[in-house]
């Protein structure tokens, strides 16, 4: 039997962060929302309270809070002439699986990207010329920092995000970070606190005349009651923070500042352990008339809407438009269709070192606390004598002490058995820092997503399948940037420094840190190298609106999430302030 | 609600008169009011004096104890792997979620070299269950075939250089087990079991977070977060009362 549903206005498939403000937004403008989400209800008191969070074995290592791949998983090549491989086993990924989405694990890194990330195409060629950008597949955004300014704002504001303002309004404040786009105000909550390794961070790197400022954190320093009267909690710094959930409604998440507003308006409508298969098109192909979906039991369903918003991830935000028939697949031989166009990633590496006879207590910790530099990047730097673009933010970080995950972080040499090991360990534990280099990640020709012609997920549905591998402005960039750190890390005074840069193998995902997939259905004013306009609304089907890090037509050397809830409110205010009275392309093409 | 009529432009037959809720999927409308926790997300302890469950045979507990108090022994740091009860730890990990592998992705076509060379290191699509039984056969027919004895009866120095051999890929075992990577296996799952809560049935008395100055399962470091640098001599705590 096939369940066909009541007819909703807007049916959000995917209820994670991008989802819920975009449902809160709707909601509240009068609409009527149905979200489908193929994860659980999970929510504080009832699944990681205190007693059930600080629990690393579960969480960290068997990773329960993250879709297993055996719901469904991605595949894998580094160039086109090889066969793709599916991903098996936990990897860099972290794909939300539960109402809240990734937003429920997340560390809680809460930036703004900078003015130049939105127009990197426009920018290079101005500063230094073409030719700076050859091999690259730049292109704008189509929407500007400024014009982006109060959108994040709002949703930092709904978020409660800690933080000191380096640029009010063009005024250049001590503390914070002088090279961040002009803000309209102060950040809602205060900064977090240094640790040890933090203050040492920011000693040397202000010793070395560069920038030090406290990282904008989703996990709040003081009570905090957001726009929606949703009241939050002080972080304790309990270091069980990425991966798990947070127990104390300190860490920004769909649970902790939507939901409970959300769930309680009339006109909002939830099915949860519901996946969404495909989004349905009238027979005209101009609009879609909702999505077809499957419940847990296995039965089929068809949800009816006016507006379908894809919110379900970036990876699967492509994946849908695909299985949807929404917008043409890209084809990196002739540059044709835009699906699966500029996926990007993260380029990272890492400086770990030790400190003699010092307690860095790495137990006290928060998924974003950490203290970092913007000198080198974006472009707040010069690059005319560089061999690339971008650059990245240098931090020095205090996230987990988590002792298995840990294990490994010894002294160069150390053994990782017997009561060497067990002597390396005693000694290093507590003795030990690092430094996180997150990186810009630039478009190329043949870096891009489609479906996989062999592999299918549990409804026999093709898989994703990603081609990707580090590029030379990318590979040159993190060399440069890995230079600057260990700098850093010298002066600091930390020992017998062990250096990671990880753009100097082939990249796979069971070697990367990073789980910020970016790009594939991007963002842009020219719909014959972007998938959707610069509202996130497809330019070939106006109906839908795709929501996600799948937008960005680059990444920039920050965390993705900020920016994501962002493109979210403006996306929802586009719809219910425009959209709604007259349905049709916001812009023309 | 008058939007709503706003967006009727799209056509008529969109809707269908038989609204018929779902039977199965949970659907929800407001907040929802239970306050319990959620069965599947209370804590699972692993069980206590049941007995093994997998290893069941007495040999495959000698050879596993046998490599595990080599790579984890006792000495003046702490107790052995097997007296911080990291047999019991896998025996559970591996008879529930984990060791059925119910997480993997493990359809097919299954292309054991093409995922090695594009991953970059072997993919398995047996359970980490199955893996310990091919694993512990491997051990004990390649001890039996160098050195004439069962694998518990090796000297701990005879162990070592095995263990040694493994992790550098110098020896290979029999039936297509892959040593190399059976060996990490055993070392992942033996440290977890050194280092995870006491809820799992390792770490007993808290060995491990002692041995290396972890505080457990705090939730509140506000009051020493100022204290920078200092030994905290924090005395670790734990999701259960102490066994």
């Amino acid at each position: 039997m096939t369940i066909e549903r009541p007819k909703a206005d807007v049916v959000i498939c995917g209820l994670g962060w991008a989802g819920s403000v975009m449902a809160e937004e709707l909601t509240r403008a009068g609409l009527n929302v149905t979200a489908i989400e193929r994860g659980a209800w999970r929510d504080t008191s009832t699944d990681f309270p205190p007693a059930v969070d600080p629990d690393e074995l579960r969480w960290t290592t068997r990773r329960e809070l993250l879709q297993p791949m055996s719901v469904e998983t991605t595949t894998f090549r580094n160039r086109m002439d090889q066969t793709a491989a599916p991903v098996r086993n936990w990897s860099a990924y972290q794909f939300g699986w539960n109402v809240g989405g990734a937003g429920t694990h997340w560390a809680g890194m809460s930036w703004r990207f900078t003015p130049w990330d939105f127009e990197v195409a426009t920018q290079t060629r101005e500063r230094y010329g073409a030719a700076k950008a050859e091999g690259l597949q730049l292109q704008d955004w189509g929407v500007t920092y400024a014009e982006m300014e109060p959108y994040y704002d709002r949703f930092e504001r709904i978020a409660g995000t800690s933080g000191i303002a380096g640029n009010i309004n063009g005024e250049i404040k001590p503390g914070g970070n002088p090279f961040e786009g002009p803000r309209a105000r102060e950040y809602p909550t205060p900064p977090l606190k240094d640790t040890f390794w933090m203050r040492e961070f920011r000693e040397a790197s202000e010793r070395m005349g560069y920038h030090p400022f406290t990282l904008p954190a989703g996990n709040i320093s003081q009570a905090y009651v957001n726009p929606l009267g949703v009241t939050m909690g002080p972080c304790t710094y309990c270091g069980f923070c990425d991966f798990h959930g947070c127990g104390n409604f300190s860490k920004s998440s769909p649970q902790a500042c939507i939901l409970p507003a959300l769930m309680r308006r009339p006109n909002f409508t939830l099915l949860t352990e519901t996946e969404v298969l495909h989004a349905v098109k009238h027979d005209d192909g101009k609009t879609a008339k909702g999505v077809k979906f499957i419940t847990k039991e296995g039965e089929e369903g068809f949800q009816p809407a006016d507006i379908v918003i894809i919110t379900a991830y970036q990876m699967d935000n492509v994946r849908l438009m695909l299985l949807s028939g929404i917008g043409e697949q890209y084809d990196p031989a002739t540059g044709k269709g835009t699906v699966g166009r500029n996926y990007t990633y993260q380029t990272c590496g890492t400086v770990n070192a030790f400190f003699s006879d010092k307690y860095t207590n790495p137990f006290i910790g928060g998924g974003a606390l950490a203290v970092q530099i913007d000198d080198f990047n974006g472009d707040n730097f010069d690059h005319g004598n560089l061999d690339f673009i971008g650059g990245a933010g240098i931090m020095g970080y205090s996230t987990n002490g988590r002792p298995i995950q840990n294990m490994n972080n010894l002294r160069p040499g150390s053994k990782r058995w017997g009561s060497a090991w067990k002597e390396a360990y005693t000694r290093d534990y507590n003795q030990g820092a690092g430094i996180f280099i997150q990186g810009t990640s630039m478009p190329v020709r043949d870096a891009y997503l489609d479906l996989d012609p062999d592999y299918r997920d549990r409804h026999g549905q093709p898989l994703l399948r990603l081609t990707f591998d580090w590029n030379r402005n990318d590979q040159n960039m993190l060399r440069y940037l890995t230079d600057r750190s260990v700098e850093i890390m010298r002066e600091a005074g930390g020992e017998d420094m062990i250096v990671e840069n990880q753009a100097e193998e082939s990249w796979n995902p069971y070697k990367q840190h990073s789980s910020h997939t970016i790009g594939g259905a991007v963002m842009g004013a020219d719909p014959t190298t972007s998938a959707l306009n610069p509202f996130l609304q497809s330019w070939d089907v106006h109906n839908v609106f795709v929501v996600g890090a799948s937008a960005f037509p680059n990444n920039g050397g920050y965390n993705p999430t900020v920016t994501v809830g962002a493109l979210a409110v403006r996306a929802a205010q586009a719809i219910h302030q425009t959209y709604v009275n007259n349905p049709g392309p916001l812009v023309k093409g | 609600m008058k939007r709503r009529d706003l967006l009727r432009s799209f056509g008529a037959a969109m809707t269908t008169s038989a609204l018929v809720s779902p039977a199965a999927a949970a659907e929800l409308k407001g907040f929802p009011e239970q306050t319990a926790m959620s069965a599947d997300h209370l804590p699972r302890p692993a069980m206590k004096g049941g007995g093994f469950q997998v290893f069941t045979q007495e040999n495959d507990r000698k050879i596993l104890a046998a490599v595990f108090d080599r790579l984890i022994p006792s000495d003046k740091f702490g107790p052995s792997a097997s007296e911080a009860g990291c047999l019991e730890f896998l025996d559970d990990q591996l008879a529930g979620r984990y060791g059925e592998g119910r997480a993997l992705y493990l359809e097919g076509p299954v292309r054991p070299e093409n995922e090695e060379a594009i991953m970059g290191s072997p993919q398995f699509t047996q359970t980490p269950r199955q893996r310990y039984e091919d694993g512990l056969k491997a051990l004990e027919a390649y001890a039996k075939a160098t050195d004439g004895v069962a694998f518990h009866a090796l000297s701990p120095g005879r162990i070592d250089e095995i263990l040694s051999g493994l992790e550098e890929g110098k020896i290979e075992l029999p039936n297509g087990v892959k040593g190399k990577w059976f060996f990490e296996l055993m070392l992942q799952n033996a440290r977890e079991g050194y280092l995870a809560d006491p809820l799992y049935g390792g770490n007993r008395d808290m060995a491990g977070w002692k041995m290396i100055g972890f505080p457990g399962a705090r939730y509140d470091y506000r009051p020493y977060i100022e204290r920078q640098g200092e030994n905290l001599k924090l005395e670790p705590v734990s999701l259960i009362p102490k066994d």
